[in-house]
């Protein structure tokens, strides 16, 4: 893998900008029930179906926490490594919206739960650390409906109270890609510890993005402006290209940056205003009076410790060093549980290397193109392993191979059945693949003469020529030692 | 057999086992003095029908087994009935019907009682007076134009005028307890967490807290032991083993040790409260007590401080009032904003709105520091205050309020001198104590008066125990004529 340096900047007319990134990841919890009610978190139900009087706010109603929730957090700051802190406490964020049923949200304001953490990125240029300043537990709002009806807002209130984790990094991120790798290595760490289901499409996953820019060498940071609640990768790429540039602008027009909160209209492609740092909320924390702080025993943390999963960056150790893998593919294939699991057991029964080549290349590009996750492959991990083993043994050719796969994927048989029905073996032997060959030798004897006298690229001709006449089932590099053994003969 | 209603509870419940009086001859009693009584305007709610149907349940499979069989009993309008409307005194709730049981109402009923009405009250417990509900005054019936005290005053003057055998009221800074010294009766806050908050609607957090309000303190015990309980629908509810206060009750106070603080004596206090003091501390000391004097640093810091920490949470817990899922809405407003603008202008009083209004200052940006959390750390020390002087006694005992129940409108201009009235009551809510109002005499007006008995966290029983002999010694009784039927 060659070095590259990292190289994004603005260029402006006076000079080059550093954009300086920091994310605020909102990640739902996996919990059956909301952070303070039993009501179901289960995506998709039909509105106000999984609304309980607590989430809905009526009178008397009070929280209680879902230690699940607790755990969840604790396994996630542990897999940032990340403080866990023992005492932390639970603050009401007053603000009124319709989707507020309690003009309150619970959330933790001085002391979250987890404290200061970190989480390596792989770029291009190296390996990078990514500050985690902290993370705490909140409750989320419910969704207001605007466009149902021409002059009413409509309010569901299933996602009201679901516990959401909101990850504080530091301000270390610098490009777009950084960011794309941010936050695929955090979904990547919070699957493989059944923390969130990082499902962008779902609203598992979504970030505020706050962006500044400086002139390279800079020391200080600029004014930031934080772009909110933005629910993909692209659009965060997208909104923080746009947003550095306009701030690019503006301090080469010798104009101030506003510190404000702005969204991203992903029609228009373009940030906007939502309101100036002087019409900010006065959010008025206070520490809820209805639960008490959340105080953690040591063991507790301890024992969530012990049984959490090998995480990724973990994995890829092991797999460079266990599989012989380089760096790149076993980043490439510890980038999922599934996908990891799947390739271990692949390894198992097969050539290690040759599979990790097979699944990153076929495989990859099979599901790819049908748009499956690994976890649906039409191809189980041992058939897959059967495959690469007939590649390895020299059994079928590569280019066999891929019309195997084609079959296996169609049909969902072995590849021993296939290759059998189907005679595709591959001619391995030399007795026959001789015969062969000097079958065509001597039908073309006088391409055999120009050869000798030095137009070598005929060799090519003769090598088709025997793949023309065994059906492409010759075995490659038998044939070519052959082949060179009697055109100098 | 003599009108039953103005009997003790324990009585009644003595009767209906004696098959001297059915549960719903009973319950038909006090629906007569009910209706008999509406000039009192002590009622909200009332629940005749269903209280009937119980009675006449209850009758038929009488069970002498629970603490209060066949007990017909009205309740604070604050606390959640399942579909019995709620209006926790306030327009704004002029139309909300519970799906749900507050966890101390259903105490009660599991114990073999049932629902009478629901009690007026001040809005959402801001007052001590009752004049703040929306539903009108309260009158006491120690004197037409008297105010019941608050917020509990519809069930201090429903109690008094024997409108019901006993009920439950909430206290936030006084509210069981002052009312209970204004119409003669005994009124008890628990100990913050001894029963549930679950369904009660909620005016400051971490202060409110449920607790009886009955003619004798035996009463007092039976109703505290029905209502209380470790409830894991309350966060902050104390896990702990029940208690059996009725059972327990003993009247010898020999060699406990009463505190006396000097800081409950105010500016302008009636000659009357100091005289009731002193006849106080004579009966306990005749009894046996031994009295000592103590101090109190931080109580004259108790009134402002509650004055932030209250109206700080009230806040944000009365935000949930927003006219979006149930209860009023205003059907002006073009839009959300104007919508919530509306909707709670309309909805709340002006007293509510003052709460409002101070708990939003006090908790802004800018001004936490210097009011909310300078109260939290001055709640630390008048806490500290109290654990400090129980190291060395057994109860401390004051005056209840600094003055007997005043005139209607005598002081609704004057918030300040209304907040006065709590200056006795309001340290125990910030320490979480367990305090009991005792009636004890009457000033020259006759109107009653109250001391108060202040114990530790959770030692009820002691304070019971003491107010159970201090009744028997003390010779008060409650001379109120029904005027008003």
């Amino acid at each position: 893998m060659s070095k590259e340096k990292f190289d994004y900047f603005i260029k402006g007319e006076k000079g080059k900008y550093e954009v300086v990134i920091g994310l605020e990841v909102h990640a739902q919890v996996l919990s059956k029930s909301k952070l303070f009610s039993g009501s179901s978190t289960k995506f998709g139900a039909d509105p106000n179906n999984q609304v309980s009087l607590i989430d809905s706010a009526f009178p008397g109603m009070l929280p209680v926490i879902n230690e699940e929730c607790v755990k969840q957090a604790i396994r996630t700051g542990l897999g940032l490594n990340a403080k866990i802190n023992n005492y932390s406490v639970f603050d009401r964020k007053n603000y009124f919206y319709a989707d507020l049923p309690q003009g309150y949200q619970i959330s933790q304001y001085k002391n979250p739960i987890v404290g200061e953490g970190k989480v390596l990125l792989d770029m291009p240029y190296g390996s990078k650390e990514i500050g985690i300043e902290r993370l705490h537990l909140e409750q989320d709002a419910g969704k207001s409906i605007h466009d149902m009806d021409p002059s009413n807002t409509y309010v569901d209130l299933n996602r009201s109270g679901i516990a959401l984790m909101e990850i504080v990094s530091k301000p270390d991120l610098r490009s777009p890609d950084e960011v794309n790798a941010y936050i695929k290595k955090l979904r990547s760490i919070m699957r493989y510890l059944g923390t969130c289901d990082g499902n962008m499409q779902e609203g598992s996953l979504r970030a505020d993005v706050n962006v500044s820019v400086r002139k390279e060498g800079d020391t200080n940071f600029g004014t930031r402006c934080e772009i909110k609640n933005v629910n993909s990768i692209k659009f965060m790429q997208m909104a923080i290209e746009y947003e550095a540039a306009r701030q690019v602008e503006l301090i080469e027009n010798g104009e101030k940056i506003d510190q404000e909160t702005r969204l991203f209209d992903t029609k228009k492609n373009e940030t906007r205003s939502m309101r100036s740092k002087e019409d900010a909320h006065d959010y008025r924390y206070f520490p809820d009076p209805d639960l008490l702080p959340l105080k953690l025993e040591q063991k507790l943390i301890n024992d969530l410790k012990k049984s959490l999963p090998e995480l990724p960056d973990k994995k890829k150790e092991r797999f460079v060093k266990e599989y012989g893998l380089n760096a790149y593919e076993a980043n490439v294939l510890v980038s999922e549980k599934e996908i990891s699991d799947y390739y271990e057991e692949v390894a198992k029964l097969s050539d290690k290397k040759l599979a990790a080549t097979w699944m990153m290349g076929d495989l990859f590009a099979m599901l790819n193109d049908r748009g499956l996750d690994i976890s649906k492959s039409p191809i189980s991990a041992k058939h897959f392993a059967e495959l690469v083993q007939a590649i390895k043994s020299g059994e079928i050719s590569g280019r066999i191979a891929k019309e195997v796969f084609e079959i296996m994927v169609e049909s969902g048989d072995n590849p021993k059945k296939i290759i059998e029905s189907k005679g595709m073996k591959q001619q391995s032997d030399p007795k026959e693949l001789e015969k062969m060959i000097n079958e065509i030798l001597s039908k073309n004897k006088d391409k055999v003469d120009q050869y000798k006298a030095g137009k070598e690229k005929l060799f090519g001709f003769f090598v088709g020529q025997v793949m023309k006449l065994s059906g492409g089932k010759a075995n490659p590099q038998l044939t070519n030692e052959i082949l060179k053994k009697l055109l100098k003969g | 057999m003599a009108d039953i209603t103005n009997q003790s509870l324990s009585d009644i419940i003595e009767n209906l086992k004696k098959k001297k009086v059915s549960s719903t001859d009973l319950t038909k009693a006090y629906i007569k003095n009910i209706e008999s009584a509406k000039k009192l305007n002590a009622f909200v709610t009332t629940t005749f029908d269903q209280a009937l149907d119980k009675a006449k349940q209850f009758d038929k499979k009488p069970n002498f087994d629970q603490l209060l069989p066949g007990i017909p009993l009205a309740v604070k309008d604050l606390f959640c009935t399942e579909n019995i409307k709620t209006t926790a005194g306030s327009n704004i709730l002029n139309n909300f019907i519970p799906s749900y049981e507050s966890t101390v109402t259903k105490n009660l009923w599991d114990n073999g009682s049932f629902l009478l009405g629901k009690l007026n009250c001040d809005e959402f417990a801001m007052g001590s007076s009752n004049e703040t509900s929306h539903y009108g005054n309260v009158i006491n019936p120690v004197g037409d134009q008297l105010v019941p005290g608050g917020s509990s005053g519809g069930s201090s003057s429903a109690l008094a005028a024997d409108l019901t055998p006993a009920t439950i009221g909430t206290d936030t800074g006084g509210s069981i307890r002052q009312p209970a010294s204004f119409t003669g009766t005994v009124g008890l806050k628990p100990t913050y967490g001894l029963c549930s908050r679950w369904g009660i609607v909620a005016f400051a957090s971490s202060l409110d807290q449920a607790g009886p309000m009955t003619k004798t303190i035996k009463d007092c015990a039976i109703m505290l032991e029905s209502m209380s309980g470790f409830d894991e629908k309350d966060s902050t509810s104390i896990n702990k083993k029940k208690e059996q206060y009725s059972k327990n009750l003993k009247d010898n106070v020999k060699g406990l040790k009463i505190g006396i603080p000097k800081e409950y004596r105010v500016d302008n206090m009636p000659k009357e409260i100091d005289e009731l003091w002193e006849k106080g501390k004579k009966i306990l000391k005749d009894l046996g007590a031994q009295l000592i004097d103590i101090s109190l640093p931080h109580t004259k810091y108790a009134l402002p401080t509650y004055y932030i920490v209250a109206p700080a949470e009230a806040s944000s817990n009365l935000a949930r009032y927003d006219g979006v899922r149930y209860g009023y809405r205003s059907k002006q407003g073009k839009d959300l904003i104007e919508m919530y603008e509306k909707t709670r202008s309309e909805g709340f009083g002006d007293e509510v709105k003052r709460r409002i209004l101070i708990g939003t200052y006090v908790l802004s940006s800018g001004y936490y520091d210097a009011y909310y959390l300078k109260a939290q750390k001055v709640r630390q020390l008048i806490k500290k205050d109290f654990d400090d002087s129980f190291t060395k006694i057994d109860a401390i005992l004051t005056p209840s309020t600094p003055s007997s129940a005043f005139k209607i409108g005598e002081k609704t201009n004057d918030p300040v001198s209304m907040y006065l009235n709590d200056i006795f009551t309001v340290p125990v809510n910030l320490a979480g104590l367990p305090a009991l109002s005792l009636p004890a005499g009457v000033d020259k007006k006759g109107f009653p008066l109250g001391l108060q008995l202040i114990g530790k966290a959770l030692d009820e029983q002691k304070i019971l125990n003491i107010g159970y002999a201090f009744e028997k010694n003390c010779g008060f009784k409650n001379e109120i004529k029904k005027w008003w039927s």
